[in-house]
């Protein structure tokens, strides 16, 4: 309630929509069947692409190194199954640039057994070596975000992370991976936590998870093992509160100062998946091969959390899964931040949360806007405490730079809250989007000619 | 197979559902109960004149919108309650020609020279009240009576004024409790003021109706409360602070809240989204304006009202305060940006 907000355990502003978690929430994780041919995109992560190191015709092994990491900020990318390379050729991606990819086709009577590495352990081993294990395992942030996990969680020289949150807010409507995987994989979570205090030497870690998943909570609370210092933070339902900012001020309170990463405060925010995914692969020195994704929305008959492999088509996805007939959209993420994408030919990333099929009907948007009545709803709305609706005017002007200067443009992360509070139905987001992109083109540009 | 185009959009993928003209919509229906009220105390001259006052705000919208070839924007709600509001602003026996004349000056003048609907930078119901309220200054100073026993058979005369005549009034009478006792000194009693036993203008004379649709607005999450409440305590404060300093020559400030057309501009008219404020604190600054102004003209001005003068000015400043006032964006420590 707006005149209550104590801001206790939470941060300001913010939306409530519609979880619609129930249909895939209590289904347990299921293994996807093999495609035929895996595509894998060398861009799916944020950073430099991977460099192939395989030909073409050449046979490898499931979990075999593929590409390595294109430099520091990037990750290699290993073999989702074993098989045969077929061809190696330009792949279109989510965003719609096409990237050069492989084309594997897998081995139909393999066992599918995956090729054992270098094992790390976490007792022995230096943080250093930890981290290089983490890019070596070709780990990138699950949570959508597809950020590189070895550079976040390098501390930079003069700061000192005091606090580790584990984030299982998973506040996108109607995604339950994380959900499942903090029901089902406590053991590689408190691993995989073991690996990231090593690496970032920190000695607390806090484990946040929205009320709407008490039973992962409890769940995790009682498996604690007694040698980590963990704690789980069960904090009230808001969206976007799995962003990083807005979590880091949930739990304490803290702004992170803008333009800056949550280590000026101390803190470093992994993604729960992503510590599970650390903790089941180091042991073992594999590299990542699949990830859980939530397959749910209107338009899918079978719903639930499935394992899929990296590289699988969607068009193979979905076919198996069975859509109405009448699907009309697909998003890749969930249904606030996720992206529309506009053929089935692109494949699962590293970075694919879930997957949703609305049908024309479920689409709620309208076409229809009206001018905006300045009604505040999105002003109450922004986490970041912007005014979308003054920022929504500028960008209907052009005014990109003004937007920028004068009205903290580039803190916006596109959450959404504005324009899905926006009684006008004013694209906002899209609007800010366009603009950020080209402020960014613009200070680049006057760099290029102050360097020349 | 699956058939391969799809549709794509930009993300957020799902909306609240809520639209504008839901919003407009139940401002309208919070808005009936005032316009029944008026009907049964003013009978059928409240009818007509609230209709008339409707009626032409929703006409001149679709002319214009039709004149400059754009899709009519009539069913967005926001022409009938501009109309509405004036019609419930002006005296009941007021000519229909006037009221006529003031629903094509608040669209034409108040809202569409701006851009139409989200341009606006007054109330446009208010701009019209102004305009009449300069050019027939007697018209719209001259009450009538409430529940009178032939209201619902007779039309006063003055109704049917011909465009440019002099109106003739048959009911003479009616000073609101406002002009009563300002150049009087008498004063009303606060249960006659709360139920609208009292003469004003069409919909102002009932505080409890008006307050209860305000809250109906409020408890939907389609008005900002900050507004009405500020006014009113704004009001409230200065007012209590002259009656305590002198209660023989300063009406209490219960008498100042409830009468006149306080309650119906700060609940309808000062709660206008696009002419005013847009941060939490704008809107307490902006409200605050608008009740301190009220009292101040009220009691030192000409006029024995001054709710409309306020919420214009108040207007012309919104967008100045919002420009200076901004909310401390997360992560920055700026708090006021030198205009």
């Amino acid at each position: 309630m707006a005149f209550f907000n104590f801001h206790k355990n939470t941060f300001k502003h913010g939306i409530h929509p519609p979880e619609s978690k129930d249909e895939t929430n209590g289904l347990p994780i299921k293994q996807f069947p093999f495609p035929p041919v895996i595509i894998l995109p060398m861009a799916q992560h944020i950073g430099a692409p991977s460099q192939i190191i395989v030909r073409e015709g050449q046979e490898v092994h499931r979990g075999q190194l593929l590409a390595k990491a294109g430099g520091y900020v990037s990750v290699p990318i290993h073999a989702p199954v074993s098989g045969t390379i077929r061809k190696i050729a330009n792949v279109p991606t989510i965003l719609g640039k096409m990237s050069t990819g492989i084309f594997l086709e897998a081995f139909p009577f393999s066992t599918q057994e995956v090729l054992e590495g270098n094992p790390i352990n976490p007792d022995t081993s230096t943080p250093e070596e930890i981290l290089q294990g983490i890019q070596d395992a070709g780990i990138v942030g699950l949570g959508g975000a597809a950020f590189p996990t070895h550079v976040k969680l390098k501390v930079p020289e003069g700061k000192k992370c005091e606090t580790l949150i584990i984030n299982g807010i998973e506040c996108e409507p109607y995604l339950t991976t994380d959900h499942r995987v903090m029901l089902e994989q406590e053991n590689d979570i408190f691993t995989g936590i073991k690996y990231l205090l090593k690496a970032t030497g920190t000695q607390r870690v806090i484990i946040g998870i929205e009320a709407n998943k008490r039973d992962a909570a409890n769940h995790l609370k009682k498996h604690i093992p007694k040698d980590l210092p963990v704690s789980v933070r069960v904090l009230p339902v808001k969206y976007p509160q799995g962003a990083e900012k807005m979590l880091v001020t949930a739990i304490l309170g803290k702004e992170i100062p803008s333009g800056k990463l949550p280590i000026e405060v101390g803190v470093v925010v992994v993604n729960v998946a992503t510590t599970a995914e650390i903790g089941r692969l180091l042991p073992h020195g594999q590299g990542i091969q699949e990830r859980v994704i939530t397959i749910a929305g209107p338009g899918v008959k079978k719903k639930g959390n499935y394992t899929i492999p990296i590289g699988t088509p969607l068009r193979f996805v979905l076919e198996q899964v069975g859509v109405d007939e009448e699907i009309s959209e697909v998003y890749m993420g969930g249904p606030m931040m996720g992206v529309a994408v506009s053929n089935l030919d692109i494949s699962i990333v590293k970075g694919t949360s879930g997957i949703l099929v609305f049908t024309k009907k479920d689409v709620s948007r309208t076409p229809k806007t009206y001018p905006c009545i300045k009604c505040g709803a999105c002003v109450d709305a922004c986490p970041i405490l912007l005014n979308p609706s003054k920022l929504g005017i500028l960008a209907k002007f052009e005014a990109y730079n003004e937007m920028a200067s004068d009205f903290n443009l580039m803190d916006c992360f596109e959450c959404g809250s504005c324009t899905y509070v926006c009684p006008s139905h004013i694209p906002l987001v899209q609007y800010f989007r366009l603009a950020k992109r080209i402020v960014r083109k613009r200070e680049a540009e006057k760099k290029e000619k102050v360097d020349a | 197979m699956l058939k391969k185009t799809l549709d794509i959009s930009s993300s957020p993928h799902i909306v609240k559902g809520r639209s504008t003209e839901d919003i407009m919509k139940n401002v309208v229906w919070a808005l009936l109960p005032v316009v029944f009220f008026s009907i049964y105390s003013f009978g059928l001259n409240a009818l007509f004149v609230i209709f008339t006052a409707t009626f032409t705000s929703v006409l001149t919208e679709h002319f214009l919108c039709n004149l400059s070839k754009k899709e009519t924007t009539v069913n967005d709600y926001s022409a009938v309650i501009t109309g509405l509001l004036l019609g419930l602003s002006l005296p009941p026996s007021f000519p229909l020609w006037m009221a006529f004349v003031g629903g094509i000056i608040g669209i034409a003048l108040g809202k569409y020279i701006f851009g139409g609907l989200g341009y606006n930078v007054f109330n446009p119901a208010l701009v019209a009240r102004a305009v009449l309220q300069a050019a027939f200054p007697v018209a719209i100073t001259t009450w009538h009576p409430a529940f009178l026993a032939n209201r619902f058979s007779t039309i006063s005369g003055s109704i049917y004024t011909w465009p440019f005549m002099e109106p003739q009034y048959d009911a003479v009478s009616g000073a609101t409790p406002l002009s009563a006792f300002k150049f009087d000194g008498i004063t009303t009693s606060t249960a006659e003021l709360a139920f609208g036993q009292i003469s004003g203008s069409t919909g102002e004379t009932c505080a409890i109706i008006i307050a209860l649709g305000g809250i109906y607005l409020i408890a939907r999450n389609m008005m900002s409360w900050r507004i009405p409440v500020a006014v009113l305590l704004s009001a409230f404060l200065l007012s209590g602070v002259l009656y305590l300093f002198n209660s023989e020559l300063y009406p209490s400030p219960v008498f100042m809240l409830l009468s006149g057309g306080l309650m119906l501009g700060a609940v309808y008219m000062a709660t206008d989204m696009v002419s005013s404020p847009i941060t939490p604190l704008g809107l307490w600054i902006y409200g605050g304006i608008i009740g301190i102004l009220t009292i101040v003209i009220r009691i030192w001005g000409g006029l024995s009202e001054g709710v409309m003068y306020s919420i214009l000015l108040a207007n012309a400043i919104s967008p100045h305060i919002d420009s200076v006032i901004k909310n401390r964006v997360y992560g920055t420590k700026r708090k006021v940006k030198a205009v």
